[in-house]
């Protein structure tokens, strides 16, 4: 059982982090970012690492794509 | 399955990498090296592992085992996952700064700017 | 370069980095081995200190010198971040720019939230040795939870309740603090970051020696220097007139 789910969540952060780097649009990249903490979350809890889970999870999914977004918007901002 | 985590793990450095050569922005391309760093995290987790083990943390209730997976390298992804915030922190800031001297954050741009 | 050429590059880096890391992965124990070495010392050195959360253990204890290190980078990050995106005079000058418009709902959750997750930061800092969680994860949510107030459509209230000086006073002193807590395991002869305080009893709150406060000083410092770090970015995309770092700092 735990076999088959790190199996999927291997798959899913491996297809995550491709999706993350064929992003086109920062903006964007930013949303996709977020998604693949949450991916990586997953696993980190399949593998029994409830603290790194934790740590992916507030560090991953919310203060660094909204690093990453507040410095997109600061770009397009000077751009326009 | 013996050696998917560790392919697993191989593939997000490898992606991450592509990601920052092919970048025709420094926003992208830090965010394609928090990628890549991603990559050690699974690794380290992927090494600590023991089938059917638990996790290393005994909280009130439960009983202490050996049977646990193993838990320094879990503390150095801790670690791992604090110093990528730390430097896509610096990066990003970087980034600001030099759309402010160059008005680009074309990585190319920036290299035909010095001439 | 061109970006054939470097695509080129790539391609010949990669495969080498490829064959080399299918070496190494041929000569690792198998993925879901049994043997540990490192865990077989680990577990019974966290329970000797009666540290229920192995993992605090591992990091506050046993390998409290290098949280130190870490510390360090976080405040050298902080510090570098600051002066990268130190306001320009003309910036400076320039009006907040108004987000637009927020739900009065949004508001009024966004105000509920606050609270909610203040607690739930200091919960995880709090127990950080004996559940999940710790100094760092506990010190980005209490960082995070206070800029819910942007989403509030709050930024003036939000520059009320963060008087910057305060955040960056508070990574400062924590972290300083860690490392004079290690002098004090060094006074009473234990050595530089040992466990010298008393170890209570095993997965109560009042448990594993200096895990507790370290994981508490450790919380102060993320907290402060996360709430400097997403200021300055803040400061960046919506343009203030406060001054975040010139008037905290001199």
């Amino acid at each position: 059982m735990s076999a088959v789910l790190i199996v999927v969540a291997l798959t899913l952060v491996a297809v995550g982090a491709t999706a993350v780097v064929f992003t086109p649009e920062p903006a964007r990249q930013a949303v996709t970012l977020s998604v693949f903490g949450i991916l990586l979350t997953l696993l980190f809890f399949v593998l029994q690492a409830p603290d790194v889970a934790l740590s992916q999870l507030v560090v991953g999914t919310a203060l660094v794509p909204l690093m990453v977004m507040l410095t997109v918007h600061k770009i397009n901002q000077r751009h326009r | 399955m013996r050696i998917f985590a560790y392919a697993v793990a191989g593939w997000l450095v490898l992606v991450g990498a592509m990601g920052i050569l092919r970048s025709r922005n420094l926003i992208q391309a830090t965010v394609s090296l928090s990628v890549a760093q991603s990559g050690t995290y699974v690794l380290l987790l992927a090494i600590g592992y023991q089938w059917e083990g638990r996790a290393p943390v005994f909280s009130p209730g439960s009983t202490p085992t050996s049977d646990v997976v193993d838990p320094v390298v879990q503390a150095m992804a801790l670690t791992d996952i604090v110093v990528s915030a730390t430097v896509t922190a610096l990066l990003l800031a970087l980034t600001i700064q030099i759309e402010k001297t160059h008005h680009t954050v074309d990585p190319d741009k920036l290299q035909q700017l010095k001439g | 370069m061109s970006r054939r050429a470097r695509l080129l590059v790539f391609a010949l880096g990669a495969a080498g980095l490829a064959v080399m890391f299918a070496f190494a992965v041929a000569g690792m124990p198998p993925f879901g081995t049994s043997e540990h070495p490192y865990r077989d010392l680990a577990v019974p050195a966290a329970l000797q200190h009666r540290t229920a959360n192995v993992v605090s253990s591992v990091n506050f204890d046993q390998r409290a010198l290098d949280t130190l290190g870490e510390e360090v980078i976080l405040l050298s990050s902080v510090i570098g971040t600051a002066a990268l995106l130190r306001p320009t005079r003309r910036e400076s000058r320039r009006p907040a720019t108004r987000g637009g418009r927020v739900s009065d709902s949004t508001t009024l959750l966004s105000y509920l939230l606050l609270p909610v997750t203040v607690l739930i930061g200091l919960d995880v800092v709090v127990h950080g040795h004996l559940t999940p969680g710790g100094g760092f994860q506990g010190g980005v949510v209490l960082a995070t939870a206070v800029h819910l107030l942007y989403l509030a459509g709050r930024y003036e209230s939000l520059q009320r309740l963060r008087p910057l000086s305060w955040y960056v006073w508070t990574e400062g002193l924590s972290a300083a603090s860690f490392a004079v807590l290690g002098l004090v395991g060094l006074a009473l002869g234990s050595g530089f970051l040992a466990n010298i305080a008393p170890l209570g009893s095993f997965q109560s709150l009042l448990s594993a020696g200096t895990v507790p406060i370290l994981n508490i000083v450790t919380g102060a410092a993320v907290a402060g220097g996360g709430v400097v770090l997403l200021a300055q970015f803040f400061a960046q995309a919506i343009g203030t007139t406060q001054l975040p770092t010139r008037r905290s700092t001199s």
